[in-house]
């Protein structure tokens, strides 16, 4: 096939809702579109794993202990999975964790903040695993196969996580006083961040256009903060919590909820590495790299002496 | 004492090694050489801190003085433990913890082999569910052992030296209270001494695949079976503890 006939091919597969896989042909943008963006993701599980194990240690009964220690192992089974799914495109592991090290990959934004309390593994799970799973069923039906499939495994776990969020959340609001100042604290803080997570308004989001036409994505990030806002706000009366928000309101008309604009300022600031915590995130990762460097060399000397023993 | 004490205190000694050996694997989360050996250590982790947790949960029956598992295991302190004084050692590098581990795996496995045949049945089902985890434990622990111990000049000395460090805590592994040789005549409580030998006989496999030295003039630290641990313990309490104290009596 010539390469209109490929282009056309490709449009016709996308057309048609049939997935994309790894050997068919695609265009370069597409290809770079989706390394970025699937391994942004893979990232973020894996950076995501050192705010919520900062508190694995001090979790306040066995039960919780064992319930995040198995959480935050899930979200390094994602990163896994994902970065597996990144490869299907042709880059390697290495090259994908190099470009996470020295900075020039990115990852979700809110990972950047820091787990002050207990109950911001409240707040994490039911806020920022509940934004998650809006886009990532969203992605189930991306048009690039290996992301879809990926997705549909990941998406079961991460509802699991964010009903033990909330169960965090819950049993923390029925709680002391001090528990449940301890849970709307968390509220207060990661509310903003939470919405931020699913990017700035379409109009002013550079990636979204292509990101559509291809059905990577399928919806807006506008629409997926408003569903999300939708389906939290009853969830966070019902366990006596108050949404930082004086403008959020019911609107009758378009039978959801009016709420006020995060601070893209400071969104800004934190991509651009002024978040709180992004050096210390980037600093725990780097450390483990750096840590990790002999074990790593010794595997690999002991493998190819094995090799030559063996030959 | 009385034999449901002797008993009560029997079970604390392995929930406790469990526990706080546990503890320290989980601390690898987020900082791991490699993100699958993360997931390892976790994985190891929850499975030694779930048999804490059931061991404790048969140990507050066994008291039977309405103490929950938490309580066991959040509001006891350092001199009411009785972990080994293996599993309270600071994680150190990779290496020090896989050894560790292992030296800790081949203890569990041939314990759990026999405490699956106590005459206690919650006992024995707690270990045969236990036995085959540590099995899984030992051959991750000892494939790392070898390949860390055989592998760069490097990593070769990094692994004697923590051998060296460790090995005075073997002996401590294996200590049994006088009390505990009754519930060994009624056949609940495992002699340690049984195994003793198969134990060193499995680990000086491993030790001598990874081409590492046992030490030979290794002075043996003790205690543990009477709350006289090393000072490393009081700082993982203090942390582990803090919050459970901190608001004290309220549900989590
Ligand atoms: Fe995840
Ligand atoms: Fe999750």
């Amino acid at each position: 096939m010539d390469a209109t006939a490929l282009a056309a091919n490709f449009e016709n597969k996308l057309a048609k809702n049939e997935n994309i896989e790894p050997k068919d042909w695609m265009p370069d943008n597409y290809r770079k579109h989706l390394i970025r963006q699937i391994s942004q993701h893979a990232h973020s599980e894996v950076v995501g794993m050192l705010p919520e194990g900062n508190w694995i240690t001090r979790a306040p009964s066995l039960r919780r202990k064992m319930v995040l220690l198995a959480k935050v192992q899930d979200e390094g089974g994602h990163g896994l999975y994902l970065y597996s799914a990144a490869e299907t495109l042709g880059i390697s592991r290495e090259e994908l964790l190099h470009q996470l090290l020295s900075g020039k990959a990115k990852y979700s934004s809110i990972f950047n903040y820091p787990t002050l309390s207990w109950a911001d593994m409240g707040a994490i799970g039911w806020l920022v695993d509940g934004a998650a799973i809006m886009n990532q069923v969203m992605l189930q039906r991306t048009s690039y196969g290996p992301y879809a499939r990926a997705m549909v495994r990941i998406c079961k776990e991460e509802s699991f996580h964010q009903r033990q969020g909330y169960e965090i959340m819950s049993v923390l609001a029925a709680g002391s006083p001090e528990q449940k100042a301890m849970a709307q604290d968390a509220l207060n803080r990661f509310w903003w961040p939470t919405l931020m997570m699913f990017g700035p308004s379409d109009a002013n989001s550079a990636n979204s256009e292509n990101a559509i036409k291809w059905k990577i994505k399928r919806e807006s990030n506008d629409q997926l903060r408003q569903r999300f806002v939708n389906q939290t706000i009853p969830q966070a009366e019902l366990i006596g919590l108050t949404i930082p928000d004086a403008q959020l309101k019911w609107n009758e008309a378009k039978q959801g909820y009016d709420f006020g604009e995060p601070d893209w300022e400071e969104f800004n600031q934190v991509i651009h590495g002024n978040g709180p915590c992004n050096k210390e995130r980037l600093g725990a990762r780097l450390k483990a790299h750096d840590d990790g460097k002999w074990v790593r060399e010794a595997a690999a000397a002991y493998a190819s002496k094995r090799k030559l023993v063996a030959a | 004492m009385n034999k449901q004490e002797t008993l009560f205190n029997y079970i604390l000694r392995i929930a406790d090694s469990q526990l706080i050996l546990g503890h320290r694997l989980s601390e690898w989360t987020g900082h791991g050489p490699m993100l699958e050996e993360e997931l390892a250590s976790a994985n190891t982790a929850l499975d030694l801190i779930g048999q804490a947790n059931s061991l404790y949960a048969y140990a507050t029956q066994v008291e039977g003085k309405g103490r929950t598992e938490d309580d066991l295991a959040y509001l006891r302190s350092e001199r009411e433990f009785f972990n080994h004084l293996l599993s309270e050692q600071p994680r150190g590098d990779f290496g020090f913890s896989m050894l560790r581990q292992m030296l800790c795996d081949a203890f569990d496995v041939l314990f759990y082999s026999a405490l699956m045949k106590s005459s206690d049945n919650t006992l024995s089902g707690i270990a045969a569910k236990a036995y085959k985890e540590s099995q899984y434990h030992l051959r991750h622990s000892s494939s790392w052992t070898e390949r860390l111990g055989d592998g760069t000049e490097e990593s070769h000395q990094r692994m004697q030296n923590s051998l060296n460090e460790l090995w005075r805590f073997t002996d401590d592994l294996f200590a049994m209270r006088a009390a505990d040789l009754e519930l060994v005549n009624t056949g609940i409580a495992v002699d340690t001494s049984s195994f003793r030998e198969a134990w060193f006989k499995q680990v000086s496999e491993v030790l001598e695949r990874a081409t590492l030295t046992i030490p030979t003039h290794a002075f043996m630290q003790k205690g543990s079976l009477e709350g006289r641990h090393t000072e490393h313990l009081g700082y993982l309490l203090a942390e582990m503890q803090s919050l459970h104290r901190a608001i004290p009596g309220v549900k989590w």
